[in-house]
């Protein structure tokens, strides 16, 4: 047992790294979807957009990383306001529609990227100081990928904390579980939809500055953490923070431990993880969506 | 017996839309249901056509006991309704919305592929029927561009396309002017007495015009039953209605 | 107009479009003759889409997965049993359907767009499982397949036009099938739990059931265009069954109108056009950029259409609300 462990330590240690990196990304998705049953199709570009900045700003040392922050930031508010400014005239058309813009904004930034990029994967190399490997406990290990457990495990803390005990927490909980309830309490509940559209945003740009070293910037690359946050919600449930974190973990556990014990069969896994879910609990594992 | 309820109840949480409440309806019966707003008669429909399951009780439809069976499963044993809020479907014509029980009645629902002639067949069926209930020469209109009124008759025709035993209708003469509503009552009243008819009704005039036997329902619970010169006059039921408009009505001498 | 004549410009209007889609080989370009046969394959794919978003009102971005399925069965049997092109049709199609029922069964129990999330990982899904399995699909570098011959004796088809001709056979033929399912009683029942679940299920039908049917039955349509995409293209890949494949086939539905089958083949027509035709057109650094020209127009389109995407119903947290009577939609 402990050997098996031991031979795939490295593939459990980055399956939590691929596990809070989708977090980043399924949180944002999960709460504005569980809010106001927005998909945003385009969630994924967001995330090749922060790669992108990561890669266009990197200079090789702790400078261009602290940028590629700063603009993660702004151009996560600016993109999620814009989202959000966009969706807003067919709110009253539905769902879908709002959903199949989502998704034209997504092809649209996808060609743009292909564009900027000449549709080859870009580098994205961490700063100076953090390329080479660690030894921690007898398994090697890239020092970055530690450094970005570190961080994104405290992001997803704090994520967590604020929304699960901060009063500002507890108004976009509401919001999730009964909209119409909080609308007759005065308040109004646009400014809390483009504010978690904004922070959902944010997470996904600053996903992506992050985690560029580890999954970067390339052709495709926003349709799979499209879908991996989409299954990571659907595994999770809706409009929780607590789910969109237990769900991210176990795809990414599933995802980087199955590639690494029958990477033919990786995908079959998470398909089967996630139908055994949805048979079983339909509402994902935690949703706090009040059910129509 | 054509419909039992066996002290159904259906509690939401710790709100009891419909508790403790037992009824026996004879086949070819003409029954009203009738009660203050609130009183969880959509509830009771609900939970007699299976859209509801009841917390509590049985629901026996001609002798068999149907309480788990689903509402789709329910409508083929020989349950109609329609519903409060008018409910048809909008981009298909009044003729197609018909069909819809009618073709599923004559067993042919699950065909995939076209057969002209038999669909004529149905369709002339339906379009009959629409004739019955007043909207002729509205079949190749979409639903959609119906009013309200003809979306009420409309309702109607469909529940009569399947061909029912038990015919569930809620509020049917809602919104309807004095003219459809008289309509709708000869409607009703000239039904084959092999169709029995449970109505919930506001307007008392299509209920004492058609009942033999009304029920009163009030938070939920069963209040009075008998005939409609009985719960006319049934204290109870009058207290009941203390304070909304129907009091007035009432009192007023046929 | 006269009834009789009504009549006779109903069969008119097909007919010569079909005699111009048969005389095409013989008067167009090499390369218009490829383009046209591209568009009736994804034609069939953007119909079983068209089944189920526009007719069922089950909108989904998965439908490349069946696609996939079929493409690669076909691919499978052509490289190690047969190179009929009937075979390959029917390998395809079981394949699809069989896929799409398993799947089904877990995705016809959601609706709207939740629907629509898990038909998007269905076929992201796919396409991994495709690109990893790359002992039985070949992986990245695909599976190459030799010429389809149409049935037993005919000599493999390598002409441009005879491909064509063939696609065209069996396109007509499935369309003519698609159109008379979307006419039947089923059909009408699939319009009607579009239109209102709650009503269907009021008037006896079992909704999950018929939604069942329905998605397998698209599923096998998909796996069809696939094994048609082997006869044409002789090569399958994973970037052929990616999401954008689905993509597209949504976008086609929503601008040829929702529900009506030939309006969901002249959308793909109207997509490959943009896309390949005028996108084509781009120079310098937008060369070869026509999808994104199709991202613009289809963003336009969302914005613009005049009452949105009627005929789609969605989960939402109230109840039908009572439509305004006159209008078409609630």
């Amino acid at each position: 047992m402990v050997g098996w462990f031991d031979a795939y330590a490295v593939s459990i240690v980055d399956g939590i790294a691929f596990g809070l990196l989708y977090f980043t990304l399924a949180v944002g998705l999960s709460l504005v979807f569980g809010m106001m049953d927005v998909l945003n199709l385009a969630h994924g570009t967001l995330y090749l957009a922060g790669a992108y900045l990561a890669y266009a700003l990197s200079d090789g040392g702790w400078g261009g990383l602290v940028l590629g922050l700063a603009a993660g930031i702004a151009v996560g508010l600016g993109g999620g306001a814009l989202l959000a400014a966009m969706t807003q005239p067919l709110a009253h058309r539905g769902h879908l529609d709002q959903a199949l813009l989502t998704l034209g904004l997504s092809i649209v930034g996808a060609e743009v990227f292909l564009l900027a990029s000449g549709g080859e994967p870009l580098p994205a190399e961490p700063p100076a100081g953090l390329r080479g490997s660690v030894e921690v406990l007898g398994h090697v290990y890239p020092a970055y990928r530690l450094l970005f457990i570190g961080v994104a495990g405290v992001l997803a803390l704090a994520v967590y904390l604020a929304f699960e005990r901060s009063s500002l927490g507890a108004l976009v909980r509401a919001t999730v579980a009964d909209r119409d309830m909080v609308r007759t309490l005065g308040v109004d509940t646009r400014r809390v939809l483009f504010g978690v559209f904004a922070v959902g945003a944010v997470l996904a740009v600053v996903g992506g500055v992050l985690g560029a070293p580890i999954l970067g910037p390339a052709p495709g690359i926003d349709g799979h953490v499209l879908v991996m946050s989409l299954v990571v919600v659907v595994i999770g449930g809706l409009g929780s923070v607590r789910g969109a974190l237990l769900g991210a973990l176990l795809v990414g556990q599933v995802d980087t431990l199955g590639r690494a014990i029958a990477p033919d069969y990786a995908a079959f896994l998470l398909f089967g993880a996630m139908f055994v879910v949805l048979a079983v609990r339909p509402g994902g594992l935690i949703s706090m969506v009040k059910s129509a | 017996m054509i419909l039992e309820l066996d002290g159904v109840t259906r509690a939401f949480g710790s709100l009891r839309a419909v508790e403790d409440v037992s009824l026996r309806i004879a086949e070819g019966a003409r029954h009203a249901l009738i009660g203050p707003n609130g009183a969880g008669k959509s509830t009771l429909f609900n939970l007699i056509g299976g859209s509801l399951r009841p917390t509590k009780g049985r629901v026996l439809f001609a002798g068999r006991d149907v309480t788990r069976l689903p509402e789709w499963r329910r409508a083929r044993l020989g349950i109609a309704r329609t519903f409060q809020h008018s409910s048809v479907l909008l981009s298909c014509t009044a003729a197609e919305n018909v069909l819809i029980g009618v073709q599923r009645e004559a067993g042919v629902a699950a065909r995939m592929l076209p057969t002209p002639r038999r669909r004529r067949e149905l369709l002339d069926r339906c379009e009959s029927l629409l004739e019955t209930v007043g909207l002729s020469g509205r079949a190749h209109v979409p639903a959609g561009a119906l009013s309200h009124g003809e979306r009420r008759q409309l309702q109607v025709a469909m529940a009569l396309g399947n061909r029912p035993r038990l015919l569930l209708l809620d509020e049917p003469a809602a919104g309807m002017s004095p003219a459809e509503t008289a309509r709708l009552l000869t409607v009703l009243k000239d039904l084959p007495r092999d169709i029995t008819v449970l109505l919930i009704e506001h307007d008392l005039d299509v209920v004492f015009g058609l009942a033999d036997t009304v029920t009163v329902l009030h938070l939920g619970r069963h209040l009075a039953t008998g005939t409609p010169a009985e719960i006319r006059a049934d204290p109870a039921v009058q207290s009941a209605y203390l304070g909304t408009a129907e009091m007035g009505e009432l009192f007023v001498e046929a | 107009m006269r009834d009789g004549m009504k009549g006779g410009m109903k069969v008119l209007g097909p007919a010569a479009v079909v005699v111009a889609l048969v005389a095409a080989p013989f008067i167009a370009t090499s390369y218009v003759i490829s383009l046209a046969t591209g568009v009736l394959v994804l034609g069939l794919l953007t119909m079983s889409v068209n089944l189920l978003t526009g007719v069922a009102g089950l909108p989904t971005l998965g439908q490349a997965a069946y696609f996939g399925v079929g493409a690669y069965a076909t691919a499978l049997v052509a490289r190690s049993w047969t190179q009929v092109g009937v075979v390959h049709l029917l390998v395809a199609t079981a394949a699809g359907a069989a896929v799409a029922a398993l799947t089904g069964l877990v995705v016809v129990r959601t609706r709207g767009v939740v629907f629509l999330m898990l038909t998007l990982a269905i076929g992201e899904l796919t396409y991994s499982a495709v690109l990893e399995w790359d002992t039985v699909t070949g992986g990245s570098d695909g599976r190459a397949t030799p010429a389809v011959s149409p049935v037993w004796g005919m000599p493999a088809l390598r002409n441009d036009g005879l491909v064509y001709l063939w696609v065209l056979a069996v396109f007509l033929l499935l369309f003519a099938l698609v159109a008379a399912v979307v006419r039947s009683p089923f059909g009408l029942a699939l319009r009607g739990i579009r239109d209102n679940e709650a009503r269907m299920r009021a008037d006896g039908y079992p909704v999950t059931r018929y939604l069942l049917v329905a998605y397998t039955f698209a599923g096998g349509l998909a796996g069809a265009a696939g094994a048609l995409w082997i006869s044409s293209e002789r090569f399958v890949s994973p970037s052929d069954i990616g999401f954008h494949v689905s993509a597209m086939a949504l976008i086609a539905v929503v601008l040829g109108g929702l529900g009506s089958m030939w309006g969901a083949v002249a959308g793909m027509g109207l997509v490959v056009l943009t896309r390949d035709l005028v996108g084509g057109q781009f120079t310098g650094d937008l060369a070869g950029r026509g999808v994104l020209l199709l991202g613009l127009v289809f963003v336009a389109a969302v914005y613009l259409m005049p009452r949105g995407l009627a005929g789609l119903r969605l989960l939402t947290r109230r109840r039908q609300a009572l439509a305004a009577p006159g209008s078409e939609e609630s």
